[in-house]
């Protein structure tokens, strides 16, 4: 049976400022979902909750996977369960190899009872694997040497967050902006790989302003969010017409969320 | 991570040559406890030194009272100076068994792997066992090049002449009140000579250990490196923990003459409870490369700038520094480099660590003296602070008496790692397991410095510093 990622009435707050207030959503393992929404809606809020973020407080609402409550898990927890976040920003770490890292990140998902010092994947089928996928996300093996994002462009450290994606297989996979600031080979890259993954087994929420990415991967689900909430939720067709008309309509629809997330940008732009 | 590191398991620790001595009732003889002129003249004559010396360290002690204790750094308000043992010497050949040893203290030890390293390293290894150094070989071909490596002790027994030539001559007494204090009780320390032109590929080895409670370790080295010789020393220190306050406080003295290649390697883990207050001074003449690597961690306050002079045209200078900065712990570290002459160059590299509570500080001296035109500096220090109960602070000094001078200063703080934690446990680490890489990554650069056993050592002291709160 397919796994459900089950978010329900769920509240956030950032410093003690509410952010999302009353978010719900359902994503099945196998289903393509678009999160769209301006700047300030709270997009990348919820896929910091989701991942486990310790300074996004949850103040009300759960996550679920498959029925059990996620809520009060750590970040590593949440991984082992088979949750994964593709980082609008990805963190540098200098001195730490990106072979390094992967491997011990994949030995904790695969093994999710691995104790602390325990033994990390094999060197040699791991080897195998990463330079395997690499290759088809068209990264450079010597890649796998370099301190983790130190020193990479904008598309290579969006390419790296696919790539530990492919290596990790996640159950649910959340995309935000993997497309944003890359020239279009770049997105054509990341798109077609996240095609290449996608699939029965992986629910997928996507966070984009642009279209290719759903080009590519066409979501069953649109879900606007505007003021912290989800105020609507369509198909395919609904990503399309935001695309190209922007969100005049959907503020002049729901103007409370939109007095809301105006509010956001205020405070966002001081 | 240094998962690739040897098992320690393997190491043969009932083998530890050095033994410890933890009843100090065995001790061949004991001042008493604190510092006065017959103290001073008692150490003196204990070792049976010439008059000069006698009269140098009396005059030390003068300098050492009449100076106020330093208003800068850190909290040295408990450190009694009269509640110090300023002297003792072991008899020799009790060594204890590793049984009985406690059994922290020989976790500790276990896993650093230490013995190995000392064993694959035995070439010219000097240790000093709390003030007189009692284990010393020195590889045949290097004194037939004419090599001396001896503790310092000895030196001013059977090399007076070169000794006196240039004993307190980089840090006089009066440098500070802790270079006084040092002056006027040394004891021990190493003492090396590598005659123009000597390559001595092998790094020199010391081990030095405060054993005993309340024991002040003043140990003194000298090294002069002639011209165009090279040569590599490294130092690790390791304590045992005791309950009542200990004090180390060090003096090292320095030449690199025309030509000449030197770097000091040192890896202090002192125990929680020692004051670390040493002073280290190197002088590089014409186109000489003087280096510092300096690891800290551990103790109550570590005080320690290594300073650089370069006194001559196309002189280096250059100081890698790191400090690690545990619970209840104090690193106020750092780097001095001094530009005498046109010409000369330094670089300063400090990465600093502070954990659970911890506070480090980086104080940073460039001074560019009056005619050093075309001088060049980069002064590089990070600071990763990884809970918001801990601390960094820069205090990064220029004085710059030239116009035409290159001085570049670049200060970066991780703001608490959080970000990074988080990054690495959204894939699956733990935090313990991420919080270690993320260490371990933030002083790859130096550690790629060290001689492979220290490197390995480094790597394990940080992920045992590392285990206490997290997880
Ligand atoms: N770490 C943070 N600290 C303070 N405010 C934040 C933080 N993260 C998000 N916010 C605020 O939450 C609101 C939503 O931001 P965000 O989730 O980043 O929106 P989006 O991704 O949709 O552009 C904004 O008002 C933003 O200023
Ligand atoms: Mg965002």
């Amino acid at each position: 049976m397919s796994s459900l990622l089950k978010i329900t009435d769920l509240h956030v707050s950032v410093a003690d400022t509410p952010i999302l207030k009353g978010v719900n959503m359902e994503i099945r393992q196998g289903e393509i979902h678009a999160l769209m929404g301006p700047n300030g809606s709270g997009k990348s809020t919820l896929a910091y909750a989701l991942a486990g973020h310790p300074n996004y407080a949850i103040t009300a609402g759960s996550i679920e996977i498959d029925g059990v409550n996620i809520t009060e898990l750590a970040a590593n927890e949440r991984a082992r369960l088979g949750m994964f976040l593709a980082f609008q920003y990805p963190v540098v770490i200098p001195g730490v190899k990106v072979a390094d890292f992967i491997r011990h990140a994949v030995s904790n998902i695969r093994n999710p009872d691995r104790k602390e010092g325990e033994g990390l994947i094999g060197m040699r089928e791991f080897r195998k694997e990463i330079k395997a996928r690499m290759e088809e996300l068209g990264m450079d093996i010597e890649f796998a040497r370099r301190y983790l994002n130190d020193g990479f462009s904008g598309g290579e450290k969006k390419r790296m967050e696919i790539l530990q994606m492919a290596m990790l297989h996640p159950k649910f996979a959340i995309l935000d902006e993997t497309d944003s600031g890359l020239d279009s080979d770049a997105v054509r890259v990341v798109s077609e790989g996240l095609a290449k993954l996608s699939g029965p087994d992986m629910g997928v929420l996507i966070i984009t302003h642009h279209e290719r990415l759903l080009e590519f991967n066409p979501p069953q689900f649109t879900h606007v969010m505007l003021g912290g909430r989800i105020v609507e939720t369509g198909d395919a067709a609904l990503a399309h017409d935001l695309h190209a008309n922007g969100y005049a309509t959907v503020r002049e629809r729901h103007p409370d969320a939109a007095a809301d997330n105006a509010k956001a940008e205020e405070t966002a732009a001081v | 991570m240094s998962t690739d590191a040897p098992e320690t398991d393997e190491v043969g620790l009932g083998d530890y040559q050095f033994g410890f001595h933890d009843s100090t009732d065995d001790y061949e003889f004991k001042s008493r406890k604190g510092l006065d002129r017959e103290i001073v003249g008692q150490i003196s004559e204990m070792k049976k030194e010439p008059a000069w010396m006698r009269d140098f360290r009396l005059k030390s002690l003068e300098t050492f009272e009449s100076r106020p204790m330093p208003s800068w750094g850190g909290d040295m308000s408990e450190l009694d100076f009269n509640d110090i043992y300023y002297y003792m010497k072991a008899t020799k050949g009790q060594e204890r068994s590793w049984d009985d040893v406690p059994e922290d203290i020989r976790k500790t030890y276990d896993r650093l792997g230490i013995p190995e390293a000392e064993k694959k390293f035995l070439s010219g290894v000097k240790a000093q066992y709390d003030s007189e150094v009692v284990y010393g070989s020195l590889k045949e071909d290097l004194a037939k090049e004419g090599v001396l490596f001896t503790d310092t002790d000895s030196a001013l027994r059977e090399h007076p002449e070169i000794f006196r030539e240039y004993f307190s001559t980089i840090i006089p007494p009066e440098d500070n009140k802790f270079a006084a204090l040092n002056s006027a009780v040394w004891s021990g320390g190493s003492f090396i000579y590598v005659p123009p032109g000597v390559h001595i590929e092998f790094p020199l080895q010391a081990y030095f250990r405060i054993n005993s409670e309340n024991m002040g370790q003043f140990e003194r080295t000298l090294i002069i490196v002639d011209e165009g010789a090279s040569a590599h020393y490294v130092e690790g220190c390791t304590a045992p923990t005791y309950s009542s306050d200990s004090l180390h406080s060090a003096v090292v003295e320095i030449v690199v003459k025309r030509g000449g290649r030197f770097r000091y390697t040192t890896i202090q883990n002192w125990s929680n409870n020692v004051y670390n207050l040493v002073t280290k001074r190197a002088m590089a003449y014409g186109d000489a490369l003087m280096e510092w690597v300096d690891g800290n961690l551990g103790s109550r306050l570590t005080m320690k700038y290594p300073a650089i002079y370069l006194m001559e045209p196309g002189a280096r200078g250059e100081t890698l520094s790191i400090a690690f900065a545990g619970e209840h712990q104090h690193q106020d570290a750092g780097a001095k480099m001094v530009h005498c002459a046109p010409n000369t160059s330094s670089r300063i590299i400090s990465k600093s660590i502070s954990k659970d509570g911890g506070r480090s500080s980086y104080r940073g001296l460039v001074k560019v003296e009056d005619g050093a035109h075309h001088c060049k500096s980069n002064v590089v220090c990070d600071a990763l602070i990884l809970d918001s109960d801990s601390k960094s602070d820069t205090y990064p000094y220029i004085e710059v008496e030239e116009q035409d001078v290159a001085i570049e200063h670049e200060a970066s703080v991780s703001k608490i790692a959080e970000e990074q934690l988080f990054y690495l446990m959204s894939r699956g680490l733990s935090e313990a397991e991420a919080s270690a890489m993320i260490v371990t990554g933030f002083i790859e650069p130096l550690v790629k410095e060290l001689p492979m056993e220290y490197a390995v050592e480094m790597n394990r002291l940080i992920e045992l510093q590392m285990e206490g709160s997290v997880g």
